[in-house]
């Protein structure tokens, strides 16, 4: 495969009229969506690792009390979904950039695909499935806010 | 390319035999690209585990702490540490990027901007590390 590489600002040469530029799409979305990722994320750690006890406050009853509110469950699954294919698709422009054998790069690009399909529909059934009053919890574990059975 | 094109992309001739020095290869420029890799395939590596231990709270709260445990093991701790400087270095970075593309001046300016990042890197790892070392440290106590 010989690739021709253009001299610095040679003009683009539009051959795809009509068809979506999905390059650049993709470069756009890794943009606006890092912005929107990095306040969620330090907003994330903020709350998770930094107030009160950090870490050592983590447990069940902590995300429980979480997703227990509209609020924490979107900035979640919203953060899920920006990161994973933000993740995915900076993966993607890696393989690209090493996986010199064809049937190598198919390979992890498709592993790359369906790790990202699969982990945002098991996140989004996780936190908007998830009820903080199951009768599956042991009555002693029971939340505070929880009705009495 | 021809030798004069070329030769305008270099800026210092040497008579060794390593390859002479371009705007690009060696300088902020490349070495935050380098970063910017490293840190972001670690982040997305933790991603994928991090999807699964969270799942586990939709399991049971025993499955849900059993894996939150290992997370307050001090070396675990330590490697939370090391992810949260990576992700930080990949924020800051990736604001430098954006500035480089949409801000008329960015390119000017990468060079310092790449400086910028590394203070506010380091003032946020003195923020993070230290509280976050303390509580793995001092978990169970």
């Amino acid at each position: 495969m010989s690739t021709i590489i253009e001299a610095p600002r040679t003009p683009r040469v539009r051959s795809s009229k009509g068809r979506i530029n999905w390059e650049k799409w993709g470069w756009l979305y890794m943009r606006l969506s890092g912005v929107l990722l990095l306040i969620l994320i330090f907003g994330h750690l903020f709350v998770n690792l930094v107030l009160g006890q950090g870490i050592k406050e983590i447990d069940f009853a902590f995300v429980a009390g979480k997703y227990a509110t509209p609020f924490w469950q979107w900035w979640d699954v919203i953060m899920l979904w920006l990161a994973m294919i933000h993740g995915s698709n900076g993966m993607r422009t890696i393989v690209n950039d090493y996986a010199g054998n064809r049937t190598v790069r198919r390979v992890l690009l498709g592993g790359i695909a369906v790790a990202a399909v699969v982990l945002i529909v098991l996140g989004t059934l996780v936190v908007f499935t998830f009820d903080p009053c199951s009768t599956l919890i042991p009555a002693d574990q029971a939340l505070a806010f929880c009705p009495v059975p | 390319m021809t030798d004069q094109a070329s030769s305008t992309l270099t800026t210092a001739r040497s008579s060794s035999k390593r390859p002479a020095g371009t705007l690009y290869r060696g300088n902020t420029g490349m070495w935050s690209w380098v970063l910017h890799r490293i840190t972001g395939v670690s982040i997305y590596f933790f991603l994928l585990v991090h999807v699964l231990d969270t799942a586990m709270i939709r399991v049971s709260p025993q499955a849900y702490d059993a894996v939150m445990s290992t997370y307050k093991n001090p070396i675990m701790g330590l490697g939370e540490t090391a992810l949260v400087i990576a992700i930080m270095f990949h924020a800051f970075n990736g604001i430098r990027i954006i500035l480089i593309d949409f801000w008329s001046k960015g390119a000017k300016y990468q060079r310092v901007m790449f400086w910028i990042v590394i203070a506010l890197w380091v003032i946020g790892t003195a923020g993070f590390a230290p509280i976050h070392l303390h509580n793995v440290f001092t978990e169970g106590q």
